[in-house]
């Protein structure tokens, strides 16, 4: 079963001012047990999806299906189904971390007993139980985001959707909240994720979604997505040399007298750069990826959509 | 199927902590204001009016008095609270959970009900250092406290969906609660207005409530009272129907 089916899902917002198409037909599936990420830049219709799914927006037209709960028909069992960790710290500033999580079960039917034991579970797995009869407001930016996620957990959702929930994170808490999340996806929850650090997407998900201008550009596998990505640049660090070596065939860039940087199509590997390096007596120390690779792929699938835009 | 009555008693924690929480905002001004009240109007000004509609001044304004507590801070208690959970987003939180939106409005009415219930409670009780309470029909007295704070709960829910700052939910209690409260026969009986102004003062909604009130304490009332209740119950179905209606189109709180 999918654990959320999209179909031609549009939504226009309207004002006095102008007219916006956030979505232009959204079609998209998410297999129940997968871990999907939804990509895409600033205002391309990420959020509004989300928003329609959880019912905080209104969708102009379409259908969603949540676990095979029409949410026309049967809005409350979709609801019921998911759990949502929006962008935006949105709780009560001045309820305590305990009243606020205990509540959002209440208003999943869970009651107050059971809901308690749940508190100090997701509470102590997310490592904020010390911080339970602490105000929101007096929390970190960190920590606000993991009173979001350990609140969405309350009711145990079998669909957890998390809209960028490690920006502003650091890295510590941000690798911590990976585990956390991938152990839940272990346990058979579907996890959909937006976020701007790719690397966090290429690290934990299966399954990915580029959408840009309210349309759904790419939808496939992270290993069929990065597989389109046919070239690397790797940085080289070698030992210092005084006369810097040419690399034939390969676009590169020396960038002191013991670091290269070079483009390699995968059809020619890294054999043919290490035999002309040798050639010339540069010994090769260490080798690293330049960049994340989702990220050069996005921002060249961004590119292209761009100039796509703008020739037609 | 869903468990709404745990839904409704979550919501009703949440309001009653929150005034709670409070309690110097929500529930010191009032005894404070009413003491005031009480001494300045009834004992001292109060005892050289005399009697008012058959009865000492003091005992004739204790029950205008008291609903005037009831009145603004079921109101108040609605419009800011609702207010501020549109403001701060939580009101996201009821809005993604699988909460029909009747338990949203009973939610928030019912907790600002039972704030200008413990209000009016706080009230009585400073009335009674000064007067001794008789109570002459007690189930008048309970379904007009509870209708009129259910009547202004959602009158408060009402604008609160409507405000975009906080002054949109200071506006209508100034320019028109205060007025309508102040003119709706707290302090006098509406047999001392000329006979046009007592005409006008028949469509001021919060005259049938007080003088209900007043009945439920003394068993004189200015209005007659089965359409003293029917204008009441009007009023709450009314209100109860737009703050749904309003809800159910998601105006101020879904995009």
């Amino acid at each position: 079963m999918n654990a959320l089916e999209i179909v031609d899902l549009k939504k226009t917002y309207q004002s006095k001012e102008r007219t916006v198409e956030a979505l232009k037909g959204v079609t998209l599936n998410v297999e129940e047990g997968d871990f999907f990420a939804l990509l895409g830049p600033n205002g391309a219709g990420k959020s509004t999806t989300i928003g329609i799914i959880s019912a905080l927006v209104n969708k102009t037209s379409g259908k969603v299906k949540v676990f095979g709960y029409d949410v026309d028909t049967d809005l409350e069992l979709a609801k019921s189904q998911i759990g949502l960790v929006p962008q935006e710290f949105n709780f009560n500033q001045f309820e305590t971390v305990l009243q606020i999580v205990v509540n959002q079960a209440g208003y999943y039917g869970v009651d107050r007993k059971t809901a308690f034991q749940r508190a100090e579970k997701y509470l102590k797995q997310i490592d904020l139980w010390e911080k339970r009869d602490a105000r929101a407001r007096t929390l970190s930016g960190g920590m606000k985001r993991r009173l979001m996620i350990a609140r969405a957990m309350m009711h145990e959702p079998k669909l957890l959707i998390l809209d960028e929930p490690t920006a502003g994170v650091d890295i510590e808490i941000r690798r911590s909240m990976w585990e956390f999340l991938t152990q839940l996806n272990e346990q058979g929850i579907t996890i959909i994720l937006t976020t701007h650090y790719l690397e966090e997407a290429e690290m934990l998900c299966r399954n990915i979604a580029i959408i840009d201008k309210g349309e759904i550009g790419e939808n496939t596998n992270m290993k069929t997505l990065l597989s389109k990505l046919n070239v690397e640049t790797f940085i080289l660090d070698t030992q210092a040399f005084d006369k810097p070596p040419v690399l034939e065939g390969f676009e590169f860039t020396i960038t002191d007298n013991h670091t290269i940087e070079v483009d390699v199509p995968k059809e020619q590997g890294l054999n043919p750069v290490f035999s002309q390096l040798t050639e010339q007596g540069v010994q090769v120390l260490s080798m690293r990826n330049k960049a994340n690779r989702l990220e050069e792929l996005f921002v060249r699938l961004m590119e292209e959509n761009k100039a796509g835009g703008q020739s037609s | 199927m869903m468990n709404y009555s745990i839904a409704l008693k979550s919501v009703l924690i949440k309001e009653c902590t929150r005034f709670l929480r409070i309690w110097v905002q929500t529930l010191v001004p009032p005894a404070i204001t009413m003491t005031l009240y009480f001494v300045i109007f009834g004992s001292l000004i109060g005892s050289r009016i005399g009697e008012m509609g058959g009865f000492d001044y003091m005992a004739f304004i204790v029950p205008g008095l008291i609903m005037m507590s009831v009145i603004t801070n079921s109101y108040s208690n609605v419009a800011s609270s609702f207010f501020s959970a549109k403001f701060q987003r939580n009101i996201e939180e009821l809005l993604v959970a699988p909460v029909p939106n009747y338990i949203i409005v009973l939610g928030y009415v019912g907790g600002g009900m039972l704030r200008g219930l413990l209000v009016g409670l706080i009230v009585t009780l400073v009335a009674m250092l000064f007067v001794d309470i008789q109570i002459h029909n007690v189930f008048v007295l309970i379904i007009t406290v509870l209708m009129t704070a259910m009547v202004f709960s959602l009158a408060g829910l009402i604008n609160a969906v409507f405000a975009n700052t906080f002054d949109d939910i200071s506006i209508i209690p100034t320019f028109v609660l205060t007025p309508l409260t102040y003119l709706g026969g707290v302090f006098y009986s509406l047999s001392l207005l000329p006979e046009f102004w007592q005409g006008v003062s028949q469509l001021n909604p919060i005259v049938y409530m007080v003088n209900a009130f007043r009945y439920g304490f003394l068993g004189v009332s200015d209005v007659d009272l089965t359409f003293a209740f029917a204008m009441i119950s009007a009023f709450v179905v009314g209100f109860f129907s737009l703050a749904m209606y309003l809800i159910n189109k998601g105006i101020g709180i879904r995009s």
